[in-house]
């Protein structure tokens, strides 16, 4: 076989992991559109932001040390006790849940009924907030974060395409392991959302949310219940994420990585998500691995949105998003 | 039975002149829904032309073909002697045909003024950069607009809010804000999507009163829908019956009146 | 009381459709013209004019532009970064290619070549709308900086990969470069500032504005009274890409002196500016001053009271901007999505009652 088949090869699983986490992403992203006609700019911060709260609270960081200091001269800095990985993944998720009431309350209440390109900047200033928030809280320099997930190159993996091709594909275990928590969690949503009778309010809240109300759903519980779903979504990709690369700003980016994902996919469809994060992971690694060396490289940063604008051109409603009768 | 190019008066003495547009075997499907199936009627000059029919019948859906919204799968257009060739929406606007909505469709956004404005988009020919610099056709043709446009709210009777934001007018004032920007396009066609629906009695009056006017003072040709089975046979010289999609009936409001199928139509049939 | 509009008649529709129909306001506009031609230059010195002056009037342009795009025509750009790229490598690359010719022309030249960029992505918000169209402009974006990162003919082949500003005088006085005096600067981009309002306010009020805005409150039904939505929103992208280059090139040639895409026309650049018309106000001319002027002022003064004088780390005032900017749209969005301009003109409202109740 040539070798540059097998590099592609091995390319493209890497491609497809990474679009298994891409679509995890996208997910969030769906699950609050779905719900509530919000397209959740702060999607990306939020997984920063649960994975500061994650560090944060394993190493018993004492919130908001650097102002308090500031403020009355102190030298705080830690409770000085660690907290296991289990126990800090819970109460982040709780900080999470606090989180979403919060947004509820104080912001997106006071915004029903806008339109969706207000509610989209309204989106864009939550992110702003919660990313100096984050910062303020947990301060800002890099951080590690180890829940105890396995890194490093998966050696049967590489012994046996070694045997089969002469050459052993490198694929990290913690992409194995991220992807197959990412397809649980993906499975699990949909289940949810399709099945329970929770998933049904939120869908139906989705639809018509005066009609909604009128049987009785509570929309402030559904609202509440989604965000937090999104966050849950985003502390499930801040673990991944952060593991992999450290727990710093450019974390918050992987909202930007899923944003042509959803175009690609559709606002509204959950197979669009999965299917668009796959598409979108394995193009642009094999763009980058083919037409990246000539063109200068990093081709990453713009594959995919490019490839999501020429698409809409033909298809305005995405893979699988309805398409669009106007009416007057 | 009149030739396409004939013309005659009325009672009440207007001139009803040749055929304008004619609709030929117009059928519109959406899937596999037919919302017209082969409907072909005319419009003549100066006429008042309604089309009726209950709900769902495609009334619409046929205002919407006439002003160029939805392309029919069959049949042919003709406006002014000539073949429509499939055009977008602004395309036919410019050949003078306006409209009113339905749902009331102005901008927001907008004062009174500026939407009434708008509806001057053709007869506006400065370009971008006479724009920019206010020099040359630019400032003319605003005052010129501007004189046409102040006419028409004279007309309307809606001065005193000439200069407020449309989001924050009542309903009513609304419909007539819409009429005025459709008028002040000065159309040869005027097309009312029910512009008495959601009224009261004495708004009625009015807005039938403007319709009137329209009609005797500018000469527009209007087509107009409308549920209010008393205006319409009132205002209108002669009327298309609709229903599932097809014509039932089509002539004077006497005609209509007495036809079996449209009586069917509106008030049901015994099926024994 | 203090502001009067009653017994200010117009006998014609011309005066009518002045830019301050109001004759106080009239000569407010004059004495801040006034002030900033004849009085500014003569007090300001270098910490003013690259602190507050310069990027308040840079952005001003930008945010105007962008307002045009987005406040008048409903279309929401996030790739004003990348087109402020476009304006600042267009003016290096006409600045070493034709030195001899004037500066000015280079400003306006990269103007123009933005508009045709802005164009070229613009093309999809025929088909696409809403935030679809915001993410896609996200496309733009990334595409452009990568660009001017990695294809070496636009930064001229340097080591560095950065564009430097050659030195270029008006009338034989330094405007970029090195040597230049604060009040050159200032004046040089105070009469682009000045043109720029001008155009914007003229296109605005008329035809053109009056398609653009009717495109924003309901395309369909501005197509079906005759407006053609291909020519609306490309003359929207095209000026508002006019606009933002222009600022990308004097924020470029003027203010930084030396740039690269990724640092100086990133992603927070387009959402500084987003956040600027919002705040300022979404389709109005002077809410984009006032949103500009916002902006800029806001971390300057956070820098002066919580460093300076609270003795603050300097990144904890960088979070606490964060913090403050992000809850203002929020709150801007939430209490008054007009803006700035729209509590000016309910001050006013106040003002001119004032102090009756009624």
């Amino acid at each position: 076989m040539p070798d540059q088949l097998i590099f592609g090869m091995e390319v493209f699983l890497n491609g497809l992991m990474a679009g298994v986490l891409y679509a995890l992403v996208a997910l969030g992203f769906v699950l609050i559109y779905k719900a509530s006609g919000i397209f959740n700019y702060a999607q990306g911060v939020m997984a920063l932001f649960s994975a500061l709260t994650l560090v944060g609270i394993m190493e018993g960081q004492i919130p908001f040390a650097h102002l308090i200091n500031a403020i009355f001269g102190t030298e705080l800095h830690h409770f000085g006790w660690h907290v296991p990985g289990i126990l800090a993944i819970v109460l982040t998720m709780a900080v999470m849940v606090l989180l979403a009431i919060c947004v509820q309350k104080f912001v997106f209440r006071h915004l029903v009924g806008q339109e969706p390109i207000i509610l989209f900047m309204a989106t864009i200033g939550l992110a702003y907030f919660l990313e100096g928030v984050g910062d303020l809280m947990w301060g800002s320099e890099i951080k590690k974060l180890d829940v105890g997930l396995p890194q490093g190159i998966n050696l049967a993996i590489d012994e046996t395409t070694f045997g089969w091709f002469g050459y052993g594909f490198f694929i990290d275990n913690l992409d194995i392991v991220a992807t197959i928590i990412a397809a649980l969690l993906v499975a699990v949503l949909v289940i949810f959302a399709q099945y329970t009778k929770q998933g049904r309010a939120m869908r139906a809240v989705a639809d018509d949310h005066q009609a909604a109300l009128s049987v009785g759903v509570s929309l402030n519980f559904i609202w509440v219940m989604v965000w937090s779903v999104a966050g849950f979504v985003a502390l499930v990709a801040g673990i991944m994420w952060g593991t992999k690369s450290g727990v710093q700003f450019s974390l918050s980016l992987i909202a930007l990585k899923a944003l042509p994902v959803l175009m690609l996919g559709g606002f509204t469809s959950i197979p669009g998500a999965i299917v668009g994060g796959l598409i979108i992971g394995v193009g642009e690694k094999l763009f980058e691995f083919a037409i990246g060396p000539l063109v200068g490289g990093a081709t990453e940063n713009w594959f995919a949105y490019v490839l999501a604008l020429i698409f809409l051109v033909f298809r305005p409603q995405g893979l699988f998003g309805e398409k669009i009768i106007e009416r007057v | 039975m009149l030739d396409a190019s004939d013309s005659y008066v009325t009672e009440d003495g207007r001139t009803i002149g040749a055929v304008v547009m004619e609709m030929k075997n117009i059928t519109l499907r959406f899937g596999g829904v037919v919302a017209i199936k082969d409907i072909s009627f005319d419009i003549r000059e100066g006429e008042i032309r309604a089309i009726i029919g209950p709900n769902g019948a495609g009334k619409s859906s046929m205002l919407n073909v006439i002003s160029g919204f939805y392309n029919p799968q069959e049949g042919q257009v003709f406006y002014k002697g000539k073949q429509r060739p499939q055009m977008r929406p602004y395309q036919v606007a410019r050949q003078g045909i306006a409209r009113t909505f339905q749902n009331i469709a102005l901008f927001e956004g907008m004062t009174v003024l500026d939407n009434i404005m708008t509806g001057r988009l053709h007869h506006t020919k400065a370009n971008i950069w006479q724009q920019a610099f206010w020099k040359g056709k630019a400032e003319a043709e605003e005052v010129a607009n501007r004189e046409v446009v102040e006419k028409i709210i004279d007309f309307l009777e809606i001065q005193s809010i000439r200069k407020t934001p449309v989001g924050r007018l009542p309903y009513g004032l609304k419909k007539r804000v819409e009429l005025a920007r459709a008028l002040a396009a000065e159309p040869s066609i005027l097309l009312l999507d029910e512009p008495m629906a959601g009224m009261n009695v004495e708004e009625k009056e009015d807005m039938s009163r403007f319709i009137l006017d329209v009609n005797d003072e500018f000469g527009t040709t209007i087509a107009l829908i409308e549920h209010d089975m008393g205006v319409v046979m009132d205002l209108s010289d002669r009327v298309v019956v609709m229903d599932y999609g097809q014509k039932i009936g089509d002539g004077t409001p006497d005609e209509v009146r007495n036809n079996q199928a449209v009586i069917d139509a509106y008030l049901g049939v015994a099926h024994d | 009381m203090f502001y009067r509009e009653a017994g200010d008649f117009k006998t014609s529709y011309r005066e009518d459709n002045q830019t301050f129909p109001i004759k106080f306001d009239r000569y407010r506009y004059y004495s801040v013209m006034f002030a900033a031609f004849a009085v500014v230059p003569f007090l300001i010195n270098d910490y003013w004019v690259n602190a507050i002056f310069l990027p308040f009037l840079i952005y001003s342009i930008a945010a105007i532009g962008l307002n045009i795009l987005t406040g008048y025509c409903g279309q929401v750009s996030l790739g004003t970064g990348g087109f402020m790229a476009v304006g600042a490598y267009g003016c290096y690359k006409l600045m070493t290619a034709f030195p001899e010719v004037s500066i000015l022309i280079h400003v306006i030249l990269a103007g123009g070549v933005t508009g045709m960029v802005c164009v070229l992505f613009g093309l999809p918000s025929l088909r696409i709308k809403g935030f679809y169209l915001a993410v896609a402009t996200l496309a733009a974006q990334f595409f452009l900086v990568w660009l001017f990162n990695r294809v070496p003919w636009f930064y001229n082949y340097s080591a560095s990969g950065q564009i430097n500003a050659p030195e270029r005088t008006i009338f034989g006085i330094a405007v970029t470069g090195p040597n230049t005096q604060a009040w050159a600067t200032y004046l040089f981009c105070l009469v682009i500032v000045t043109v720029c309002a001008l155009v914007a306010r003229n296109l605005t009020r008329g035809m053109q504005g009056r398609q653009w805005m009717a495109i924003r409150d309901m395309d369909i039904a501005a197509e079906i009274i005759g407006v053609n939505p291909l020519k609306a929103k490309i003359s929207a992208f095209a000026v508002s890409g006019f606009f933002v280059g222009i600022a990308g090139a004097l924020l470029f040639a003027v203010y930084l002196g030396a740039a690269e895409a990724g640092d100086s026309f990133g992603i927070t650049k387009s959402f500084l500016v987003l956040f600027m018309i919002i705040i300022g106000g979404l389709g109005s001319i002077f809410g984009s001053f006032a949103g500009a002027a916002f902006l800029v002022l806001l971390p300057v003064f956070l820098k002066n009271v919580l460093v300076g004088w609270l003795g603050w780390p300097t990144d904890m005032a960088a979070h606490l901007e964060f913090i403050i900017v992000g809850a203002l749209i929020v709150i801007f969005l939430i209490a008054e999505p007009h803006g700035l301009a729209q509590l000016w003109r309910v001050a006013k409202e106040k003002l001119r009652l004032w102090p009756f109740p009624h």
